[in-house]
């Protein structure tokens, strides 16, 4: 728990990860990864959905190992899991066959205590975390905070140097994580736990400004690291200041711009076609337009507020305001989404009309949908399967990302009623109207 | 017996190896059993095989047999759990085992396994000549042929399909391979293993009851159970005996089921992987009794402890055990060599193949065998197409009514459990006395025993079927024939495929033993691919066997690949929501 506090517990240098394509070619998802984690701090890792955050965290408890470079623990280069270093997963990764307290005991099995040792340390651990009484439930009995109470419970009886959390609060409803996000600060800032230092996972802005000493964001495609905030505000910190929502609205305008600036890139690349579509379904761009149009936002609203406000994390707030500034419904800038003059009548607009403007926008701003109307235009029958944009857009994009930006043009389209799809024959097929 | 692991199990069925694949592994399984069995048949004639015990018609004796068939069963299941924990983890470990272990798992689930039930007593009687054991081996092997290719599977695809937050948690608590094989890989494996186990019981019965009494050749073996009972009844024309033997049978597994597998089955509920709770959770008032008395516990006590520690040592296996450091791209060189060791294997088995048929068999033969092939297929594909006409709106109506399924389903799960062969003599008497055409009459026993899988697959299929669904259609007043098209037989689909696909494998399987019956002196024969291949066990004529058994195995596995395979894909496409 103390110690020099330049010393970097774990220590990862020039990491990358690179992963093969189906067809073989390599996948970077990780690039030139510096990172330190220092002693006694909590440090955030922010990013998107596959910005690598959760791969990242994977190599530094020596569960992955990287492609290129070093990651090197306490002075010693690290070769896979390793005593000192515990993780607490997102979806908890209890044994349902296992009892709270076999749960628990699973975590010294490696160290081949006594046997009374190890349920003097397992009940420890328990009593520390808030599950006494607990002890003979089976998982599927708890509720999901008590789950994950357990999950901490396991990874804390290894007494860890190092503890790594992926995301450890994200699959908790809201009321339940902040109960248990104040429990860890308040073990964390009474240093009761026997942990050196804390490396989080999140996609939840609040969250890292709420918890964490350092916040490194990352960037995607591929993952690194695109700003580094540092967070000094004195513990137990509160959301109202004003200087916790200056912070939170500082990594909002970062993640922003580097949304913005990866947009514009590759806009430019093989005519825009093989930009990627993020997931995003027309109900919600709806729904995120209206809510904007309509006081007390009147047009324009920081991504910070609607995220509280609509209760929207990065991951599900980013992909609709990401569809809106590519459709040019509305414009991101600087951590805020402002409606442009045409956001601003779809928002008013019928069924018919918003159908109409929509058609329109898709065929100016997304080339992709354009570019298979024109296929289908051109080509007998009027007709084209699925396969063959696919594997045009698999040139350039990573086979998720290519399904996905087609899923999202096919969905997209199918609302404009620019073209049709069958998916059992997986087949585009142009609507005589439209042409 | 084709039952397939996964498609029992309701999961997503992958397209697990290419045809060459395939092809490959009935070669070798082919030439081991011909190797075998030609070796043991230089053995057969100065075999006697023990002093057998003279079977006896008293109902009083039928208790006895019983015992003696169940024991059967158990060391049967023991072996299949050994083979199932040694084989499916090797070759889910390994790479490059799982290359050669598969597909050759894959062909062996379609062989026919009374095919070469005539082999394996010819070997294990040739093991211990003079002693009934290699007999009761034998018997204990064709059990386990029925059960444990289903059981490595499942545990194949469990030890495959770990989720990967338990794979990442055991690694990061760096539990040693001993550890994790206990602690993830069995109890996430287990609901499944009981699952394909319960469902492989029905043709062990059926095995069980076949494989005591056989005659390949001159060798002639009568072991005490309920098989050899009913093969003496047959012989002295005793219905009545023939009844208590049915009598005998169903009590036997009324018992079994209630002391084995309903406690199981309320056992392994704990390893069920979705952390909700369940509706209903399985109840057995046998293991309610061992957790509520007192004195049961405390004896089980110390044996529980026991098992709990020897599953946290950390003993180390042979590192190629160890999970996740093995799946990574290792050297080309070896994998080259591998694969040349492999090819040359085949290459030689080929070899030996071909020189054996060539200098025993002829193309008429083939030709032969093909058009008796023929004829199956037309029987078990108008057979299917019969139970389906017939079980389909039965299974619907009793589905729909909760209450109803309850007390039905547990019906025709014993009925698909209970060995059709025992009811074959009724139908044979009545052929007999009735002077009915073989070739048309014959043909239902096929199916006698496999038809419930259809049954009670539509009978769950029927029960899951969203009520949200039920309603609407019925709120729309979709009518009679459309409600079937549009609604309930796109609902129940995937259920009645995998409940098709055991019920036609299970027809083949079975025509070995219907085909070609007997009453007391009366023969007779409805001919076939099974009445042939039965013709040539009576003969102990190998080659003809072997020809039968390849035919056979050719012709399931081209209706699984060309029919059901195709089928089941589109049948997990189109009821699929996302």
């Amino acid at each position: 728990m103390v110690g020099d506090t330049n010393s970097a517990n774990i220590d990862l240098r020039k990491v990358c990860m690179v992963f093969a394509k189906p067809s073989g070619e390599p996948l970077p998802v990780l690039a030139d990864i510096d990172m330190a984690m220092r002693n006694g701090e909590i440090l955030g890792l922010l990013g998107r959905s596959g910005s690598g955050k959760s791969t990242l965290l994977r190599i530094a408890g020596g569960l992955i190992k990287p492609t290129s470079g070093e990651v090197i623990y306490r002075g010693a280069p690290l070769t896979g899991p390793c005593e000192g270093i515990a993780v607490v997963f997102q979806t908890f990764a209890l044994f349902p066959w296992l009892t709270v307290l076999e749960n628990v005991e699973a975590g010294l099995d490696a160290l081949a205590l006594p046997r009374e040792e190890t349920r003097r340390r397992a009940q420890s651990a328990i009593d520390l975390i808030g599950l006494d009484g607990f002890q003979s439930a089976y998982p599927r009995e708890l509720s999901g905070g008590m789950r994950q109470r357990v999950g901490f419970a396991r990874a804390i009886v290894t007494r860890p140097v190092v503890l790594l959390m992926d995301e450890p609060f994200s699959a908790l409803d809201v009321l339940t994580a902040e109960t248990l996000r104040t429990d860890f600060m308040d073990l964390w800032i009474e240093r009761e736990l026997p942990t050196n230092s804390v490396l989080m996972v999140t996609h939840n802005v609040e969250e890292a400004v709420l918890m964490c000493d350092r916040v490194l964001i990352l960037a995607s495609n591929p993952g690194r690291i695109a700003a580094e905030i540092p967070v000094t505000l004195p513990r137990p910190r509160n959301r109202l200041e004003d200087e916790f929502r200056g912070i939170v609205d500082e990594i909002y305008s970062v993640l922003t711009a580097r949304t913005v600036a990866s947009i514009g890139a590759l806009a430019q690349v093989h005519g825009g076609i093989v930009q990627p579509l993020p997931r995003a379904s027309v109900n919600r761009m709806s729904g995120l337009v209206e809510k904007l149009a309509a006081p007390p936002y009147n047009g324009q609203a920081e991504l910070a507020t609607l995220a509280s406000a609509l209760a929207l994390e990065v991951d599900d707030l980013f992909p609709i305001a990401e569809a809106l500034h590519i459709l040019e419904f509305a414009e991101l800038k600087d951590g805020a989404l402002k409606l442009t003059a045409a956001g601003g009548v779809f928002a008013r607009g019928s069924t018919e009309e918003r159908k109409r403007l929509f058609r329109e926008h898709l065929l100016r701003f997304v080339p992709l949908a354009a570019h298979i109307c024109r296929v289908l235009g051109e080509r007998e029958g009027h007709s084209a399967p699925r396969m063959r944009f696919q594997i045009e857009l698999e040139d350039h994009l990573t086979g998720p990302d290519a399904q996905g930006t087609l899923r999202s043009a096919t969905a997209w389209g199918r609302y404009a009623e620019l073209f049709a799809y069958d998916d059992k024959k997986r087949l585009f097929s142009a609507i005589r109207s439209a042409g | 017996m084709e039952h397939h692991a996964e498609v029992l199990r309701g999961g997503v069925w992958h397209q697990r190896a290419a045809g060459w694949r395939d092809l490959a592994a009935i070669l070798l399984v082919l030439t081991i059993i011909i190797l075998v069995g030609a070796g043991a048949r230089q053995m057969v004639a100065p075999l006697v095989a023990g002093e057998q015990p003279e079977i006896s018609l008293s109902p009083m004796a039928l208790p006895a047999y019983a015992l003696r068939t169940t024991l059967r069963m158990v060391a049967a299941l023991v072996a299949s759990l050994i083979f199932t924990f040694t084989y499916a983890t090797l070759a889910a470990k390994s790479r490059r085992a799982e290359l050669v272990l598969i597909p050759l798992l894959d062909v062996l689930q379609s062989v026919p396994v009374l095919g070469y039930l005539s082999f394996t007593v010819v070997f294990f009687v040739a093991l211990f000549p003079g002693n009934v054991l290699g007999a009761e081996l034998a018997a204990i092997f064709a059990i386990f042929t029925s059960q444990a290719w289903n059981m490595a599977f499942s545990f194949f695809q469990s030890l495959r399909t770990t989720p990967r937050d338990l794979d990442e948690a055991s690694r990061s608590f760096r539990f040693s391979g001993w550890q994790r094989f206990w602690r993830l890989d069995v109890p996430f494996a287990m609901p499944g293993l009981i699952w394909n186990t319960m469902m492989s019981m029905s043709g062990g019965w059926f095995f069980v009851v076949a494989s005591e009494a056989i005659s390949v050749g001159d060798l002639h073996i009568a072991l005490p159970g309920i098989g050899s009972y009913v093969a003496r009844a047959i012989e002295e024309q005793n219905l009545v005996a023939v009844g208590w033997a049915i009598l005998a049978m169903t009590i036997t597994i009324l018992i079994y089921d209630q002391l084995l597998f309903r406690p199981l089955v309320a056992w392994a509920d704990k390893f069920r992987y979705e952390q909700t709770a369940a509706q209903a959770v399985p109840r057995s008032w046998v293991l309610d009794l061992f957790r509520r008395t007192k004195l049961v516990r405390g004896a089980a006590a110390p044996i529980g402890t026991m098992m709990q520690a020897a599953a946290r040592a950390r003993l180390s296996l042979p590192s190629y055990f160890r999970a996740g450091d093995d799946r990574v791209p290792s050297s080309r060189l070896l994998d080259v060599a591998w694969f040349g060791l492999i090819l040359v294997g085949l290459a030689y088995t080929g070899w030996r193949l071909l020189q054996y048929a060539g200098t025993e068999l002829s193309w008429a033969d083939v030709a032969d065998a093909f058009g008796n092939g023929g004829l199956t297929l037309l029987r078990v594909a108008i057979l299917i197409v019969i139970a389906t006409v017939i079980w389909v709106p039965i299974g619907v109506a009793v589905g729909l009514r909760p209450s109803l399924a309850e007390k039905v389903q547990p019906v025709a799960q014993f009925l698909a459990a209970f060995p059709a062969n025992l009811l074959f003599p009724v139908v044979v008497y009545l052929i007999v006395r009735f002077d009915l055409p073989p070739k048309i009459w014959l043909s239902p026993l096929m199916i006698l025993g496999t038809q419930w899988y259809i049954l009670f697959n539509v009978i769950a299929g029927a029960s899951a079927f969203p009520t949200d669904l039920r309603e609407a259609a019925a709120s729309f007043r979709i009518p009679g024939w459309r409600w079937w098209r549009e609604v309930m037989l796109p609902g129940i689909f995937p259920y009645y495929v995998t409940g098709a696909i055991t019920a036609s494998g299970g027809a083949w399987n079975a025509s070995i033993v219907s085909e070609a019956v007997s009453w007391g002196s009366t023969r007779i024969n409805g001919s076939g691919l099974g009445a042939y291949i039965a013709q040539m066990t009576d003969a102990g004529d190998y080659p003809r066997i072997a020809l039968g058994i390849a035919v056979m195995s050719l012709f399931v596995v081209s209706v699984n690949r060309l029919l059901w395979r195709p089928l089941y894909a589109f049948a997990e496409r189109r009821t699929r929501l996302d």
